[in-house]
């Protein structure tokens, strides 16, 4: 019997707009683009395995296909799978590495202060591109000295006071390389007279997936899904993530890509500006403080896919004083670990420039977007400091120790 | 007026005319072969692409199911890059009647074809997508095999020893005198040129269309056409041939053709006037969705690319027979001197697409005598134009350095060894003519310069450009621009052949209107209509 399912690639009318909108395709003819890599050549392995095109570890799995497409094709899954289930494949020590966010986290927390630093030496980075092919060009997030699990443990027993609550999903980023922004998100709830319940959490598993290591992503899809049944119970308590990327894996690619159970926590996940305009809508708007900013808006791919960017961009709106402006929809062309490889490296810079233009014209004060990678990339590439959007509202409601303007860029 | 000496002219470019065509060529007689449109374009093509283990007809007909099986082993080795050795399972449900699937087995056995009886899970296995509730299935050696290529390697192959083809050329007279026949007039339809072929002997190989060949010398070869309708579905959704274990009926046999499975067939009789005109009809596709999701459950809510039918030529020994008992469903060769006196003229019909290669030796055999030469035929070993190697040698990918491993596995599954003549490592040549079954512009050229190919229609046969689950909205244009600068053909022309081709294209999504296929027709519609304003086709002139 067919799996109907597994089969959006019949829908595909080749109307070619996925091909056109992709940020890829459109700077680089090494790769044909998600209709060929997708649709087309599905048809293809389904007669024959070996029809597997090389070019397909060119996709950098932003979605932006999957947004465009007037059919319903699953474009960057088809190819996702396709790469994965490769019987060929081999895992490099590289995307083992860049894969295993977890890991690296733990150990890099621990020894902030050397891995910051040495990560900062050209000699050993292109040392690094020699032996595992990252791109020596590229600069590496900066590690926190204590990751934000460990500060969460202190936060139980005042959390456990409020009446309402909401598990937070903070993601590897705030866990290791910016535990400033979940202290923010908990003193928003918090002021909203909202506790916070985190769970021993594993990595969403994006990374994973994006690196064609699906049976390690679907172990951990398992884990938190567990974890996360585990802190709702039967209530219907919200899940919140201030990561647009692990969002989408815990409300899409667990269901859709890795085909996991997720009824349990089905209809709970939710980007954290979502529920925050949610709440401002149903109960009242807290009382904000103007901030006299020029801000610039990024909306990353991932969002965009989830259909997420105008609950952000709503949100921001209630910021007083805020000149909120919106760049033009573009990957920024990191793509996650994509970016970090040395084959992608040049592809990666030529996809975000008109982004990068777009903001140069500007001249903001701040960039703002959702997503942890966009942020490295834009922070790397032009000369502006990228915030979260929780961060301002933070510092519109009068959190403390939010955001000094001016300060040293975290990410480079 | 134009006139061509040779010893042989074959009328008709499907697959028996194209065997015998090839079988003479390699006897060393010398051969013309005269097709009134395109190779293929007839019952040749309108088929399953079965390579029939003989399994089907083995409880019915034991002499059919012998020679299929003899036949299959043969064409696997000659014809290697024209076949996929898939395999195939014979399925029975639960109201199939099980005395069918004991009669199998022993029918088989008597056969001489390797029929092995499987567990339901086993069957599961080679075929994930069949229908879970089946209660009975057994392995048989069946196979896929493509008509398009198998004529078009044939010819090609008669070509090259020096066998003329006039395609698009129909045959307006048989000349005769006082020795019997001596030749025929031709016109070809293109530019209109009238022309002779003198020969010694003319082989009637034009199927169904014999009877009005036979009829132009005045004698009588009744015909008792009967259409098979068929349905594509859009990629293969079974890996190997599916047969239903029951009696031969309507849509019993799923077979997976290259990138797409086909459902079929029915068998309805029709009138010979009909013959040319005959189209799917509305009751067909239901009777072929319900056959189909019987096999493979939720098949019919999956798209479906386009239904077509074919016209089977059987044919009664007896003249003056008016009923159906002297019809013969094997393979029959008629020589007009001992039948009917006329000297020169022989007709080959009835058989099957799998037993070409035995219709053409017989027929050749026949010429032979005709022409007292006593050629042994060699058919039988001498593998087909792209098939020399053993095996499907995967093309080593470095000679390809820089083309898709889909499009490299793509034409060389359609040409064989041939691959090395069309894909050559230069961004011009590699670039997708056809992005849903990647032709290149470089098969694109070698089939306009070696394959007989006259227009778009033609092309599409030759290479499955416009087969696709586009059915030809995005390379219509891109191929039609060949023409332009290889065939040197006129604007007016090209826009000419453009419409055909999407008519051609339309005929066959007509009966299948809905769900993909219809947003599929619409974006069409909207590109060929809307955007590029193709114009509406003119009236063609009718034919023989």
């Amino acid at each position: 019997m067919i799996n109907l399912d597994n089969i959006s690639f019949d829908h595909c009318i080749k109307c070619t707009v996925c091909t056109v909108y992709c940020p890829v395709a459109r700077v680089t003819h090494l790769y044909p683009g998600p209709k060929f890599s997708g649709p087309d050549t599905e048809r293809l392995r389904i007669k024959n395995p070996d029809l597997l095109d090389d070019s397909l570890k060119y996709c950098s799995n932003c979605k932006r296909c999957e947004i465009v497409c007037p059919s319903d094709v699953n474009i960057a899954d088809i190819i996702r799978l396709a790469s994965a289930n490769n019987p060929k494949r081999k895992l490099s020590l590289r995307d083992l590495i860049l894969s295993s966010t977890d890991l690296i986290g733990q150990v890099a927390t621990r020894t902030a202060v050397i891995v910051n630093w040495t990560m900062k030496l050209s000699p050993l980075r292109r040392l690094m591109q020699l032996i595992l092919g990252l791109s020596h060009e590229r600069a590496f997030p900066q590690y926190a000295s204590s990751s934000f699990s460990k500060w969460a443990v202190g936060l139980i027993q005042t959390q456990e006071t409020y009446p309402e609550k909401v598990v937070y999903f903070h993601g590897c980023y705030v866990n290791y390389n910016d535990p400033d922004l979940g202290k923010s998100v908990v003193q928003v709830l918090n002021r909203l007279n909202i506790g916070v319940v985190t769970t021993a959490e594993k990595c969403c598993g994006i990374p994973l997936i994006s690196n064609n290591r699906l049976e390690e992503a679907k172990k951990h899809a398992r884990h938190n899904i567990d974890v996360l049944k585990k802190a709702v119970g039967d209530s219907d308590m919200k899940i919140v993530l201030t990561s647009s990327s692990c969002c989408l894996a815990l409300d899409h690619e667990y269901e859709n890509l890795l085909e996991m159970d997720t009824t349990s926590i089905q209809g709970q996940i939710e980007l954290i500006t979502k529920f925050l305009y949610e709440a401002f809508e149903q109960e009242e708007t807290p009382s904000l403080k103007p901030l006299n900013l020029t801000v610039a808006y990024h909306a990353p791919c991932h969002l965009e896919r989830m259909g997420g960017v105008v609950y952000t961009v709503e949100l921001l709106k209630k910021i007083p004083g805020l000149n909120l402006r919106f760049l033009h929809s573009e990957c920024c062309g990191i793509s996650g670990t994509y970016g970090f490889k040395e084959e992608n490296y040049a592809i990666s810079q030529a996809i975000g420039q008109n982004l990068f233009d777009q903001i140069n014209d500007l001249k903001p004060d701040l960039v703002v977007t959702d997503c942890e990678t966009c942020k490295w990339q834009i922070e790397f590439n032009t000369a502006y400091q990228v915030v979260h959007p929780i961060t301002l509202l933070a510092k519109a409601m009068g959190c403390q120790n939010i955001l000094k303007t001016g300060e040293k860029k975290t990410g480079s | 007026m134009k006139s061509i000496e040779t010893d042989v002219v074959i009328i008709g470019g499907g697959v028996t005319g194209a065997g015998t065509f090839r079988d003479c060529l390699i006897r060393g007689i010398p051969a013309v072969l005269v097709e009134k449109n395109d190779l293929a374009s007839g019952t040749t093509g309108r088929n399953h692409g079965l390579l029939h283990s003989g399994a089907r007809y083995a409880v019915k007909d034991s002499a059919s199911a012998v020679e299929c099986i003899g036949e299959n082993r043969i064409l696997k080795k000659i014809a290697r890059h024209c076949i996929e050795d898939t395999g195939g399972l014979f399925v029975a449900l639960d109201d199939d009647d099980p005395a069918y699937s004991d009669k199998l087995i022993v029918s088989c056995r008597s056969a001489g074809i390797a029929c092995r009886e499987i567990t339901r899970q086993e069957a599961l296995q080679i075929e994930p997508n069949l229908n879970p509730q089946i209660v009975r299935a057994f392995t048989v050696p069946d196979a896929t095999i493509d008509p398009f290529r198998l004529v078009s390697a044939n010819v090609l192959d008669a070509r090259e020893r020096g066998g003329q083809v006039y395609t698009h050329t129909r045959v307006c007279r048989i000349m005769t005198g006082p020795e019997g026949v001596t030749g025929v007039q031709c016109q070809n339809r293109l530019t209109g040129e009238i022309f002779e072929i003198r020969a010694r002997v003319v082989a009637n190989a034009s199927g169904v269309w014999g009877e009005k060949v036979c009829r132009a010398t005045g004698i009588e070869m009744k015909m008792f056409p009967s259409k098979g309708s068929l349905i594509i579905f859009d990629y293969r959704v079974n890996r190997v041939v599916v047969n239903a274990c029951r009696m031969p009926a309507d849509a019993d046999i799923f077979v997976p053709g290259d990138t797409v499975s086909l459902i079929g067939t029915t068998s309805r009789k029709i009138a010979y006037e009909d013959i040319d005109t005959a189209e799917v009809e509305e009751e067909e596709i239901a009777v072929l969705l319900e056959g189909a999701e019987r096999l493979v459950p939720n098949v019919s809510k999956t798209r479906l690319l386009r239904a077509y039918c074919g016209v089977r030529p059987l044919i009664s020994l007896e003249k003056g027979t008016v009923d159906g008992r002297a019809i013969s469903r094997g393979i029959v060769l008629v020589d007009h001197e001992d039948r009917d006196g006329l000297k020169g003229l022989i007709s080959v019909a009835g058989g099957k697409l799998m037993t070409y290669r035995l219709m053409a030796e017989k027929t050749t055999d026949l010429i032979c005598h005709k022409l007292d030469r006593t050629d042994p035929c060699t058919t039988n070993s001498l593998p087909l134009p792209g098939s020399e190697t053993k095996g499907r040698v995967p093309a080593r990918r470095n000679q390809f350095k820089g083309i898709s491993a889909s499009v490299i596995g793509s034409t060389q599954y359609r040409h064989g060894e041939r691959v090395h003549q069309i894909l050559k490592s230069d961004r011009k040549n590699d670039g997708l003519i056809c992005e849903c079954e990647m032709v290149t512009a470089g098969e694109v050229e070698y089939a306009l310069q070696h394959l007989n190919v006259e227009d778009i229609v033609d092309l599409r046969r030759r290479t499955r450009l416009g087969m696709g689950p586009c059915q030809g909205t995005l390379c219509a244009c891109r191929a039609t621009s060949f023409f332009i600068d290889l065939k040197k053909i006129s604007g007016e022309k090209a826009n000419q052949m453009l419409v055909d081709f999407i008519e051609e294209r339309w005929k066959g999504i007509k009966p299948i209107l809905w769900g993909d296929a219809l947003r599929e027709t619409e974006f069409s519609y909207w590109i060929h209509q809307g955007l590029i304003s193709t114009k509406k086709k003119s009236e063609t002139p009718d034919e023989v």
